[in-house]
């Protein structure tokens, strides 16, 4: 559990995907092989703006063993501005006020906790932009 | 000269009113209003801690700074509530701006002046020239023990300082401290909630090392209060802040912009750092400051600072300290318990 969350880290707190340079499709998280290009994918790492437009949510009301303290809260796709999606909770929003095409940012939060003695683990959440 | 390359702050959304506090233990508001001068206090999310803080205020003083993170050569964050007993926060806020690896970072605690510990040790470090750039951040998410006088300012949030030599948007004329062995208010290891000495902590703790602090810095520059337009003092509420800098002889037209424990409370390692954040947003540049932090056991650190004229490029860069004074939700006294993780489960 540490080191599988450690690994992690670059990439969920610094949202670092791909872009294939042949077909300049970005994907997130970073993968092998481009699936549009295969054997001539050209990946490059990209930092991610971390903004972006709700694709689609859904309100989470029976939360698994680790989350179960912040239900009822709202797990989004995100859309990105780089044309990745992916999937985050929303924070400081209520369920009610999420909607689909909402601006959103990323913001770095912590996600879970391995028992009140484990290690803690940080990463990407969503807010709206508000300004 | 050595200076404040980029600063940024950040406030926790939620806020909880003294009332709603003072409603579940049967106290009177507005004694406790009238008394402290603070009326609602800032609230962490569940998901929100020290570190988190410190990312959100480092980030905001990178858009500011606009440098590259990989030149930061070392990272402070100074703090009471440290994520981890043993682990640094700083490592987690140097990931989170991709400032590593190659640098420095420590955690420093020193109650409610950690942050501004951490901004001298950045000043000493690029004035000889070892590192390009130093960040620094004072951040909490103070707890006090339930029914506890200090339940109603105790609060979270943050601010962060890079420092370095060239494009400064303020400089340091000079700094000044003044520390002694006071045990007016402590934590012992384990213990979740501080304990404190209740009236001690005002004479020989606060007042004593402010006012030296202040004194010894303004003899050192050959100053007096009317040559500065801003002050900031440390404010475990609003009544200490208010009567410290009329003591000194300031005026309301300096003192009230630094002051923001009425209206968030205490963010303790924060609350000198986001005090002169508010005041870096109003500048326009020849603005002179002089900002005195506070931490119990006990010692003031104290910075004479001239603002330039390149606050006017870089305030607009992020959000201001007033967006975050402004952007709130209210929370009442079960949603504050569990956020705070008081109901033990
Ligand atoms: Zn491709």
């Amino acid at each position: 559990m540490v080191v599988r969350s450690w690994r992690h880290i670059k990439e969920r707190y610094n949202l670092i995907g791909v872009i294939c340079k042949n077909c300049g499709t970005v994907y997130f998280p970073p993968r092998e092989i481009c699936p549009k290009c295969r054997r001539k994918t050209k990946f490059e790492e990209i930092k991610l703006s971390g903004r972006g437009k709700v694709y689609t949510y859904s309100v989470v009301h029976v939360a698994p063993k680790d989350f179960e303290k912040q239900a009822p809260y709202v797990i989004a796709i995100i859309e990105l501005e780089e044309g990745a999606k992916i999937t985050g909770q929303i924070v400081d929003c209520k369920p009610e006020d999420v909607y689909i095409g909402m601006p959103v940012e990323a913001v770095f939060r912590r996600i879970k906790e391995d028992g009140d003695d484990g290690v803690i683990t940080y990463g990407y959440k969503f807010r709206p932009i508000e300004n | 000269m050595v200076g404040i390359v980029g600063y940024g702050a950040y406030i926790p959304k939620y806020r909880i009113k003294v009332e709603e506090i003072a409603r579940v233990w049967n106290k009177d508001p507005n004694a406790i209003k009238n008394g402290l001068l603070v009326y609602e206090k800032s609230v962490p999310s569940l998901d929100e801690d020290t570190a988190t803080i410190a990312v959100e205020a480092s980030k905001n003083a990178l858009k500011r700074a606009n440098i590259d993170p990989k030149d930061i050569g070392a990272v402070y964050v100074g703090s009471e509530s440290h994520p981890y007993a043993v682990k640094p926060t700083a490592t987690i806020v140097a990931e989170a701006i991709d400032a590593t690896p190659e640098l420095t970072a420590a955690d420093l605690e020193f109650a409610c002046k950690a942050g501004t510990a951490g901004i001298q040790m950045c000043m000493g470090l690029v004035e000889s020239g070892l590192i390009k750039y130093g960040l620094a951040i004072g951040a909490d998410t103070a707890q006090g023990a339930p029914g506890d006088a200090l339940e109603y300012t105790a609060a979270a949030g943050g601010a962060a300082y890079i420092i370095g030599k060239s494009d400064v948007i303020a400089e340091f004329n000079g700094t000044y401290s003044y520390t002694t062995d006071t045990p007016d208010f402590w934590r012992r290891e384990g213990k979740p909630y501080p304990r404190h000495g209740g009236r001690f902590t005002g004479e020989p703790a606060y007042f004593k090392h402010v006012i030296n602090a202040a004194k010894g810095l303004m003899e050192k520059m050959g100053t007096k209060p009317e040559d500065y337009d801003y002050c900031v003092f440390h404010q475990p509420n609003g009544k200490f802040y208010i009567r410290v800098a009329k003591i000194l002889g300031f005026k309301e037209e300096q003192y009230k912009v630094g002051l923001l424990t009425p209206y968030i409370g205490n963010t303790y390692s924060g609350a000198v750092p986001l005090g002169l954040s508010n005041i870096l947003d109003n500048c326009d540049g020849g603005e002179r400051i002089l900002a005195v932090s506070y931490g119990s056991g006990a010692g003031s650190d104290a910075f004479d600072i001239t603002v330039t004229d390149r606050i006017n490029k870089v305030k607009d860069k992020a959000p201001k300290t007033a967006y975050y004074l402004e952007r709130k939700e209210y929370i009442d006294y079960a949603i504050y318990a569990k956020f705070r993780r008081k109901i033990k489960m």
